[in-house]
């Protein structure tokens, strides 16, 4: 009994950790945009569900295979994103933080009904790159594709860790968005540098499409509408302006929906069930606002007298 | 000595309002030249206008080459600005102020000028990981400067650097500023309203006026001129 709870126990934490992984990219992509644009893009999700279209319609009409056309997915989402910024974002931008937000509400609707015009609402079967098999690891039954998820995360956020920390085009990107006025003056071009972390957050986003298209064995139109406020959950958890906290917050996040869904089974927390999941994310939104509005890794903001 | 920099009849405006009224200046090669004048005389706008971060017109040259654009482009032609009020990236460390500063430059030797920049602020050398908004004032002054000469400049814009500081912080700041003039040969147009320090280090000055060049000298005719005395010397 015990170490067959334990093993369903491992279970949940690895479904958490690869659900929490695509929570976590798809936070990264709001947080690099929160720093730069300094708003929330309510498009990111749509911007994902679409992204993961275009590799359903590579591979499916098209016949690709899966690596090229998740390749050209990846192209295509960056140039989407530069495209984004510089035709509809960038002539608000220097408007109230409102206008913008009101943009990317738009453009969240303009997608989706863009994405039901193009392949209608009827869900789809897009195939994930790591097959449908699971191995048994001491009595613990994992699947290929979480294990996979988890591994690309946490492969992205060392690359993004990297391009931020070591390069001088992550330094600039970072200059670019703490400091718009002064990154000119040294010398950086800050609208390059925001189209491309316009790019660089689509580009995360297509790869959380992608990895939640097979998990759920559904495309759908609106399949990125609860990852986006699992996302949202995660980026605030973790404080809105700190890649670490958006990681850490996303597979926190994971790893507790999946502890509630285990502890429901043993009969604490019975009343939880699947419905509840969403509702739970909305309470860690509101109660990190409350208690630690710049979450746990975020830095409370001073402003300079 | 040969003109580094000539501005010729600048005008300057923020929406409706006029800041320049046609602004002539030039600095030669290796000199230390001193804006000054009082509160809205036009003295931080002028150096906006060299590089780039207000609209303007009339004709800017740097090295015979004419300036145009924004400060992206300025910054790429040899022109560091420290702007008034601590130029630094708050959020960044001293170290990516520092790199931040080399940020237009393609050459290999951006760590060997870090440290000779760091030569300049011993406190630095320690402490290359701090992030600038935890440094005190006059420390985030100087990280402005050193980030300035990280991109080795052709000339150098200062806008009020003794705002706000120690007077013996402000001695130390223009001290270096006369020594690298001295041994590097950087050419520096500074804005100040404490008209003492900056006519002290600056060989010619040009005093303005409601956006318009009232007087113009030498730093030490300026400062035996009567106008000049009463106006912003005070004695």
């Amino acid at each position: 009994m015990i170490a067959a709870s334990f093993a369903d126990f491992m279970q949940h934490v690895v479904t958490g950790l690869a659900q929490g992984g695509v929570f976590a990219l798809l936070a990264l992509a709001l947080v690099i945009i929160h720093r730069s644009t300094g708003v929330i893009n309510f498009a990111q999700g749509e911007m994902a569900t679409l992204s993961a279209y275009i590799a359903w319609t590579l591979i499916v009409n098209h016949g690709w295979s899966y690596w090229p056309a998740a390749a050209a997915t990846l192209a295509i989402s960056f140039v989407g994103g530069v495209l984004i910024h510089t035709v509809v974002i960038r002539p608000v931008e220097r408007g109230s933080v409102l206008r913008i937000v009101i943009v990317t509400i738009g453009l969240l609707v303009g997608i989706n009904g863009f994405i039901i015009w193009q392949w209608s609402g009827v869900p789809q079967l897009l195939v994930g790159p790591f097959g449908t098999s699971t191995y048994d690891i001491g009595g613990v039954v994992v699947s290929a594709h979480d294990i996979g998820t988890i591994l690309v995360a946490l492969g992205i956020v060392l690359l993004l860790w990297l391009l931020f920390r070591f390069t001088k085009l992550g330094l600039a990107l970072r200059a670019a968005a703490v400091n718009p006025e002064e990154a000119r003056l040294v010398g950086v071009r800050v609208t390059w540098m925001l189209a491309l972390g316009w790019g660089l957050a689509a580009t995360l986003g297509a790869v959380a499409g992608m990895l939640t298209a097979p998990a759920n064995f559904a495309l759908d139109p609106n399949m990125m509408a609860p990852v986006l406020i699992y996302a949202f959950a995660a980026a605030i958890l973790g404080g809105i302006d700190s890649p670490i906290g958006a990681v850490v917050g996303g597979l926190v996040l994971g790893v507790l929906l999946n502890m509630l869904s285990f502890l429901s089974q043993y009969g604490l927390f019975d009343w939880f069930s699947e419905e509840l999941r969403l509702p739970a994310a909305l309470l860690i939104i509101l109660g990190t606002l409350l208690v630690r509005p710049q979450g746990l890794f975020g830095r409370p903001e001073v402003k300079r007298v | 000595m040969s003109t580094l920099l000539e501005l010729d009849r600048i005008e300057a405006r923020y929406g409706p309002v006029q800041a320049l009224h046609g602004v002539s200046l030039t600095v030669a090669e290796g000199e230390i030249v001193a804006v000054l004048g009082a509160n809205g005389a036009g003295k931080t706008t002028t150096l906006r206008a060299i590089s780039g971060t207000v609209s303007r017109s009339g004709t800017i040259d740097l090295e015979g080459k004419s300036l145009r654009g924004g400060p992206e482009a300025a910054a790429r032609a040899g022109i560091a600005h420290v702007p008034e009020g601590r130029g630094t990236f708050v959020e960044l460390t001293v170290d990516e102020n520092l790199r931040l500063g080399a940020y237009t430059r393609r050459d290999r030797q951006v760590r060997a000028d870090m440290k000779r920049v760091a030569e300049y602020f011993p406190w630095m050398a320690d402490r290359g990981g701090q992030r600038a908004g935890t440094l005190s004032g006059g420390e985030q002054q100087m990280l402005a400067l050193g980030r300035a000469l990280m991109s080795r400049p052709r000339l150098l814009l200062l806008d009020e650097p003794s705002l706000g500081l120690a007077p013996l912080v402000v001695r130390e700041f223009f001290r270096i500023v006369r020594e690298l003039n001295e041994s590097e040969g950087l050419t520096v147009l500074v804005v100040e309203q404490d008209a003492r320090i900056a006519l002290s280090i600056s060989s010619r000055a040009y005093v303005l006026e409601v956006g318009r060049v009232a007087l113009s000298g030498s730093s030490e005719e300026l400062r035996a001129d009567e106008n000049v005395r009463r106006s912003y010397l005070g004695y």
